[in-house]
């Protein structure tokens, strides 16, 4: 048995049952410029993003709070940890990124500009594997783009 | 089928499991090498070769229209199709087959009532009253009307155990306004049944007419609708070994007349002019449009291996698969089964205190279990127990003991990829 979850390895890469179980970016900011929920109603997965934003208009903090699976919540970490630092368009293109490879697998973007964060990102692309799990990946970014255009509530549906 | 080779020999009315089993192609098939462990029936049954046959039989062989054509093909149909009507009245002792109305599903028939006892018998100021552990769709249809109406909706709390409030029920029922009580006869959650013939002796003493899902109860247990008393009952096809795509809802005679009708169209009219229509009798004056012929052919003989196995020594058997199911899974650390109903029927559900259901599920699923996780539309239940989602295994007559060990055993492992 313990062979056959071995394979899940692919889904469930350390990085991920790491920042899964211990999350650094779990928490709401005291003080925010831009802030969103997100919901998959399919599975019950809830989270709320918090986005501080510096006087160049970049990303200088995010923190959420969340409920759901271990993917979503190392997905919202990791996420948390890439965008830091980073200005709303490359937050975007990053994004796009995330999600093609979320649901492909593959990451014609890998070699760019956006090299090392999708690196950092890439113990996620296993959920392309799994159709009914992407979502649970993808959520936390839905709510972020949501919050940096001035939403107020996103759906990974 | 044999009925006696599916009984054990001096174990009256305990399943030869290994026999029925062999009855439902699907339960050979590998998923991803291993052998399929089927725990999720609550959400759809898998179908036994009689059901596959039928349809395709009756595809092959005898299929037309119904209730119109006057050529041989569109008789022999309608009497199979009709004859599918007769069953599900024998299935649940209806005293007349004009109580029997097809639909697509439990939902469709939660929804007919809402549309046409709802808005057509019950008026403003008078209340529906449901259950904390109702599935969303015997909840948002009374919404609808609440909200369209002015139609009070009554909640009856559940207990920590799982089970109904009597007495809160009782006191909802006190000021005499709820004109129907609609609750599950069966949570699909907590596997609880609710005391049926307790509900329908006091919803009738304040005046309520009852309305039970009974989607989840009727694959369990006999259902007597003329020994509960009930005013109307619902349940669906594909639950009980059918196919989808049918559904049931059994109503008293004179309620079903005195309500209008709920889709307009052909099949549920007398005669139709410009100004104005008249509609067919009960049951068809709510089954507008082509129905699901080969689904009720399907129905049919879902019904007719349902009976042959018995409710007895279904029952039996199923209620060892959950006591077994509690003892296993109850003595893993770190598990938490949901409600400890005195009655209870084939469905546990449970969280793991190290990882979401989604990804208990997921794992599972590489040990070929197939589960259900999430909240089983049921999100009031599950705030009840403060809980966004659970696993929830399900039992059906195809169940074993030894699938429910491979569960535990697997559980166990999950637990330790947590760590």
């Amino acid at each position: 048995m313990s062979d056959s979850f071995d394979d899940l390895r692919d889904l469930y890469h350390e990085v991920i049952l790491d920042h899964g179980r211990r999350p650094r970016h779990a928490r709401r900011l005291e003080s925010f410029d831009a802030t969103a929920k997100g919901d998959n109603p399919m599975c019950g997965d809830r989270i709320e993003v918090w986005v501080k934003l510096g006087a160049d208009g970049a990303i200088a903090d995010t923190g959420f709070q969340a409920r759901g699976c271990a993917i979503s919540v190392a997905s919202a970490d990791l996420m948390a940890e890439t965008v830091i630092g980073r200005s709303k368009a490359d937050t975007h293109a990053l994004f796009e990124a995330f999600r093609e490879m979320a649901r492909t697998g593959k990451c014609p973007q890998c070699d760019g500009a956006l090299a090392d964060p999708l690196e950092r990102l890439e113990p996620l692309a296993g959920v392309h594997e799994y159709p009914s799990r992407v979502k649970c990946a993808t959520l936390a970014w839905h709510a972020l783009i949501a919050a940096l255009e001035g939403g107020k509530e996103a759906s990974s549906e | 089928m044999n009925v006696e080779a599916k009984l054990s020999p001096g174990r009256p009315a305990l399943l030869d499991v290994t026999c029925i089993r062999e009855d439902f192609p699907i339960l050979r098939q590998k998923i991803r090498g291993k052998p399929l462990v089927f725990l999720d029936s609550a959400a759809s049954a898998q179908k036994p070769r009689a059901v596959i046959e039928a349809m395709r039989e009756a595809m092959e062989t005898q299929y037309a229209n119904v209730h119109r054509g006057l050529h041989w093909m569109s008789e022999r149909t309608t009497d199979a199709y009709e004859g599918a009507r007769e069953a599900v009245a024998a299935l649940i002792n209806a005293n007349d087959t004009h109580e029997v109305v097809f639909t697509r599903n439990v939902t469709e028939s939660l929804n007919l009532m809402a549309h046409s006892y709802g808005r057509g018998i019950l008026k403003p100021g008078q209340a529906v009253l449901v259950s904390g552990m109702e599935h969303h769709s015997n909840i948002v249809p009374w919404q609808l009307l609440r909200d369209e109406r002015g139609i009070e909706l009554r909640v009856v709390p559940v207990t920590d155990a799982g089970e109904l409030d009597m007495g809160a029920f009782e006191a909802l029922l006190a000021d005499g306004k709820v004109g129907l009580v609609s609750m599950t006869h069966m949570s699909n959650v907590l596997g609880t049944y609710t005391p049926a013939e307790r509900i329908v002796r006091m919803a009738h003493a304040y005046g309520a007419k009852v309305l039970f899902d009974g989607a989840q109860a009727v694959v369990h247990r006999r259902i007597d609708v003329q020994a509960l008393d009930c005013d109307f009952y619902a349940f669906t096809g594909h639950k009980l070994y059918g196919p989808t795509g049918i559904g049931v809802l059994w109503g008293r005679r004179e309620l079903l007349d005195a309500m209008p009708p709920f889709l307009g169209g052909g099949e549920m009219i007398s005669s139709v002019t410009f100004e104005r229509s008249t509609w067919a009798e009960v049951p068809h004056k709510f089954e507008a449009g082509t129905p699901p012929i080969l689904e009720g052919i399907g129905l049919n003989s879902a019904i007719d291996y349902v009976q042959q196995i018995g409710y007895d020594a279904i029952a039996a058997h199923e209620t060892a698969l959950v006591d077994h199911a509690l003892a296993r899974l109850g003595a893993i650390e770190g598990v938490h089964i949901l409600g400890q109903a005195q009655d209870r029927g084939g469905v546990v559900s449970f969280a793991l205190d190290r990882a979401h259901a989604h990804d208990v599920a997921t794992l599972l699923d590489r040990q070929g279990i197939a589960v259900r996780a999430g909240n089983h539309c049921a999100e009031p239940l599950m705030h009840r127990f403060g809980l966004d989602s659970t696993t929830r295994a399900s039992f059906a007559i195809y169940t074993t003991h030894d699938e429910i060990d491979f569960l535990a055993d697997s559980l166990v492992r999950v637990r330790e990829f947590f760590k």
